[in-house]
């Protein structure tokens, strides 16, 4: 079997090991890691993007919101007109009912990436950074606008659904679905897009394209962790997702190093601890996290886990 | 009708605030080529020592507007430069999203020492010119209102002679145009772009107070919607063009003010990005802007 995939298989097992922990783990250390969890799976996908084919999205904290809404519609909503009370429910019954929520908000996330990819992708570098903004902060203001889905107030009462096994397992599918994506033949062309877009489409491939598929494979992620993060919070409002979201999982994917996997994932967890351990003197956590951030750009440029690449001996 | 004009008023006033924005925006970009975003927090700083400084010129004089203006201007100057020379000189020629960052973290560090120092409930503004309304044929227009019109245009006319009537001007659009020829010609960039920053900041600051003065409620985070919409605005009127970015301010406050006014006030703050991104598919040249060619 390939690395990867037995990486897969490894991380899931993990994942359902810790499920059975013995004892269960202290709720605090529990919160802590399931917010990891999802940063990675954010973070991971965003690095399709902005890492490995170059384009700069600032966005990302939007498509999360949208799968943050239409899981929670559908299990708030849809669920009970199918299986009828969920908390009646048996323990197979939830999980289904769970994963098509978290589905069909990454399906919705999506779509929501397609419409937003599709014009805006023509663009570049600061401007591209701008539409994607723009256009998350439409999609905060619209879910504040829509009744149903609870206005301005938010959505609450959403069923606990969320546990670290979910959270592991499909950060785990993230990474996996992301690296051999991009390890793949077509993957090639994420790359060729980012190094050179001219002498990509001078070889024959699409840039366009390889920027769409990025951009929707990200959002659909984006989405799954926006419906993870809603079943895990249990109430969610618009500005929960407004920009500083977005650039919070940005700053994971350059602290990272842009296109390193690894050091992606290992910025996503610092990130998220970073402010925990930072706790004891409370209100001047957010000063140093932020100062952390400009010397780290001042003096890591590359990213905090990116090293020289080996040269290959001889 | 009357509502009409009244609402147009009212559009110009807010737009004259964000056209003082946008131009820091702009003028930043002109020479560096990056989005300070950071330039939003500043605005928010020149609210506060408005703030601080209003506390102590006694209220209702025209004397103590003044003075507290010019202290605002003055401080954020410095806190322009002081930001420009410690964070974006290091990372001179890095590549533009590194600078981002940057620019992020320090409106960051910026709102959170707010928070901390200030305190993040808000606080009232006071009262520092005295006010009055003038009504003109069914439209009413306070003295604030008329104050920030006065003072933007002011200022405005005083920036275009700053650009086009002195050397240092000439130097700040010889580094916009192509900086390593300026630099050949023996401007020192680093001068010029440290003066454009204290420029640029002197403006946000004289629109933090101004906009407190109409909004009198201030807090630490008061300034990233009026800053997001501002660089709309400096897009709007084309990224790097002066004129552009005053009348990019101008027009969005219109547009804005109009749709807070109608059935969709709830959407007010999606129009500006609505607008930006139009204008960006359709021409991101902006209004005034001259659009580029790519040459392979």
């Amino acid at each position: 079997m390939p690395r990867p995939h037995v990486a897969l298989l490894l991380s899931l097992v993990a994942a359902y090991g810790f499920s059975n922990f013995p004892g269960g783990l202290d709720p605090y250390l529990l919160d802590v890691l399931t917010g990891i969890g999802i940063n990675i799976i954010l973070a991971v996908s965003l690095n399709l993007v902005n890492g490995y084919t170059g384009q700069f999205s600032l966005g990302h904290a939007g498509f999360m919101s949208v799968g943050a809404y239409l899981s929670s519609a559908v299990s708030l909503f849809v669920a009970p007109k199918l299986v009828g009370e969920l908390s009646a429910a048996g323990p197979v019954t939830q999980g289904a009912v769970f994963l098509a929520a978290l589905v069909t908000g990454g399906f919705c996330a999506a779509l929501a990436g397609l419409l937003v990819g599709v014009p805006s992708l023509r663009l570049r570098g600061d401007y591209l950074a701008l539409v994607t903004l723009g256009f998350g902060e439409i999609i905060r203001v619209i879910f504040q606008n829509i009744e149903v889905l609870g206005g301005a107030l938010g959505l609450n009462a959403i069923p606990a659904s969320t546990s670290l096994v979910w959270v592991l397992a499909v950060a785990a599918v993230t990474v996996f679905v992301v690296h051999c994506l991009v390890e793949s033949t077509y993957g090639r062309g994420f790359l060729a897009t980012r190094d050179d877009e001219i002498a990509a489409a001078a070889v024959g491939l699409n840039p366009t394209r390889y920027k769409i598929v990025a951009f929707v494979v990200a959002a659909f992620f984006a989405g799954v962790a926006g419906g993870l993060y809603a079943h895990f919070k249990l109430t969610i409002t618009p500005t929960g997702f407004d920009f500083t979201r977005s650039i919070e999982i940005v700053v994971m994917v350059i602290l990272g190093g842009m296109g390193n996997a690894v050091g992606v994932i290992l910025a996503a967890v610092l990130l998220t601890v970073l402010p925990e351990v930072l706790r004891p003197i409370a209100e001047y956590r957010m000063i140093l996290y932020s100062l952390l951030l400009v010397l780290l750009m001042l003096l890591r440029p590359q990213g905090l886990f990116q090293f020289p690449a080996r040269r290959p001996r001889g | 009708m009357a509502e009409f004009l009244q609402q147009l008023l009212n559009g110009l006033s807010l737009g004259a605030i964000y056209a003082l924005i946008a131009l820091g925006y702009t003028m930043v970009y002109g020479v560096l080529r990056f989005i300070n975003f950071a330039h939003s927090d500043v605005f928010m700083v020149g609210a506060f020592i408005g703030y601080f400084a209003g506390r102590i010129v006694p209220e209702g004089t025209l004397w103590g507007g003044l003075v507290v203006l010019l202290v605002a201007m003055a401080g954020c100057a410095l806190l322009g430069m002081l930001i420009e020379r410690l964070a974006y000189r290091p990372l001179r020629g890095a590549p533009t999203l590194n600078v981002l960052i940057t620019a992020i973290g320090v409106s960051l560090l910026l709102e959170y020492s707010g928070q901390v120092f200030f305190g993040a409930a808000p606080r009232t503004f006071p009262a520092i010119l005295p006010s009055a309304n003038f009504t003109l044929g069914g439209l009413v227009l306070s003295s604030n209102q008329l104050v920030v019109i006065v003072v933007a245009v002011l200022l405005m006319i005083g920036l275009e002679l700053v650009v086009h009537r002195t050397k240092i001007g000439m130097a700040m659009r010889a580094v916009s145009l192509n900086p390593r020829a300026a630099q050949l010609v023996g401007v020192n960039n680093d001068v010029v772009i440290s003066f454009t920053f204290g420029l640029g900041s002197a403006l946000a600051a004289a629109g933090g107070v101004l906009y407190a003065l109409n909004y009198p409620s201030i807090d630490p985070l008061m300034g990233v919607m009026p800053g997001l919409k501002a660089f709309v605005a400096a897009i709007l009127g084309g990224i790097g063009n002066i004129p552009g970015a005053a009348l990019g301010g101008l027009l969005l406050g219109v547009v804005e003010t109009f749709v807070s006014g109608s059935q969709w006030s709830t959407y007010k703050d999606a129009i500006a990005f609505a607008i930006l991104i139009v204008i960006l598919l359709f021409r991101p040249a902006g209004l005034l802007g001259r659009a580029t060619i790519e040459k392979v």
